[in-house]
């Protein structure tokens, strides 16, 4: 087996248990998307041109609630600006890569597959570090160095069409479950699951607990206005407590 | 707005985000603020979402205990917290919802 496929199935074998997680969010949002009246080909599309999970499930609702386009374009936005972090933080990994490598591999940065590889390549940054120390010597590591690209790749598209699956199956389900299973209810629980883990210290939680009161006050704002004035707000107060302490 | 010019134009900002530094600025470090400030959209953007939507039914804010997604959510809140278990939390709160509302018929 070449090294580089090696390092590709090893990319895809590290995935394997977050696709546990992948696959029902998967589905939810293939039926939600249904739901909302969008038809199953975009559904479908939707899931490899945007290819950001919560964004996905957010575009659904505001899809399904008639907002104006430009305000339904600016909310993705503003729940992937996260992906720059991913980006400016894995970049130094991809220095010397060509130029349609790096295009290519952009196209699967994903909260998953950022979570993956740089686990992955801190660890090998360790070893090297031991190895010039003297106390480990490979050819596995070389390798592992050397293609560490074709590991990205292999956990970004088992992600990737893992998330294609999930979606397919999910619009079929769509179509057959009642609306009186109320699955639209999974949104937020979907949403509830990735913002707790996030809440780690007091100025996350206090910009959290900020854009929620804001989105309450601003309810009645035109086109969901009040989403994005709460987001803003929310960023605004955590910052603030970040820089004063 | 047609559908897919909204998909289009989203999956392009995305991917513009995606691909940013990887490509365009490469060895550039992300300014002090803007990361700092980005570390809050998760927390601030997703509450944001989730606070109207339990809250709020058909316009109308329904801050009772006749509101059983809200109990339901509060309940989803705590497995979320307690187990950081994601698949969990959701069943968690589907079956309270469906529990109450089969009770409540």
């Amino acid at each position: 087996m070449s090294s580089k496929y090696r390092e590709f199935l090893s990319g895809v074998k590290a995935v394997i248990p977050i696709l546990f997680g992948v696959i029902p969010f998967g589905m939810i949002y293939g039926v939600l998307a249904l739901d909302s009246g969008m038809s199953p080909i975009a559904s479908q599309a939707m899931s490899s041109i945007v290819f950001a999970g919560s964004s996905q499930f957010i575009a659904t609702q505001l899809i399904g609630n008639a907002v104006v386009g430009v305000v339904i374009v600016i909310t993705i936005g503003v729940v992937n600006l996260r992906h720059l972090l991913y980006s400016a933080s894995i970049s130094p990994y991809f220095v010397d890569l060509s130029r349609p490598w790096k295009y290519l591999l952009a196209y699967f940065l994903t909260d998953e597959a950022y979570a993956v590889a740089i686990t992955h390549f801190r660890n090998f940054d360790r070893n090297e570090k031991e190895i010039l120390q003297g106390e480990k010597k490979n050819e596995v590591l070389f390798s592992q160095k050397r293609y560490k690209h074709w590991y990205y790749l292999g956990a970004g598209f088992g992600l990737w069409s893992t998330w294609q699956i999930s979606t397919v199956v999910g619009i079929y389900m769509g179509a057959i479950i009642p609306e009186s299973w109320s699955l639209d209810f999974t949104l937020s629980l979907t949403l509830i699951a990735l913002v707790i883990p996030t809440l780690e210290d007091r100025a996350s939680l206090l910009s959290a607990l900020t854009a929620g009161l804001i989105a309450v006050l601003a309810f009645s704002l035109p086109y969901k206005l009040g989403l994005l004035a709460a987001a803003f707000c929310g960023i605004l107060v955590g910052m603030l407590i970040r820089k004063n302490s | 707005m047609n559908i897919w010019v909204i998909m289009v134009a989203a999956g392009l900002i995305t991917y513009m985000m995606r691909v940013f530094f990887i490509v365009l600025v490469g060895r550039k470090e992300i300014p002090n603020n803007i990361r700092i400030g980005l570390q809050f959209v998760p927390p601030a953007v997703l509450t944001a979402i989730i606070v109207p939507e339990v809250l709020y039914s058909d316009s109308v804010m329904q801050l009772t205990i006749r509101n059983y997604r809200l109990i339901a959510a509060v309940l989803a809140c705590i497995v979320a917290w307690k187990t950081k278990n994601a698949i969990l939390t959701v069943v968690v709160g589907m079956l309270v919802l469906l529990i109450l509302q089969m009770l409540s018929n």
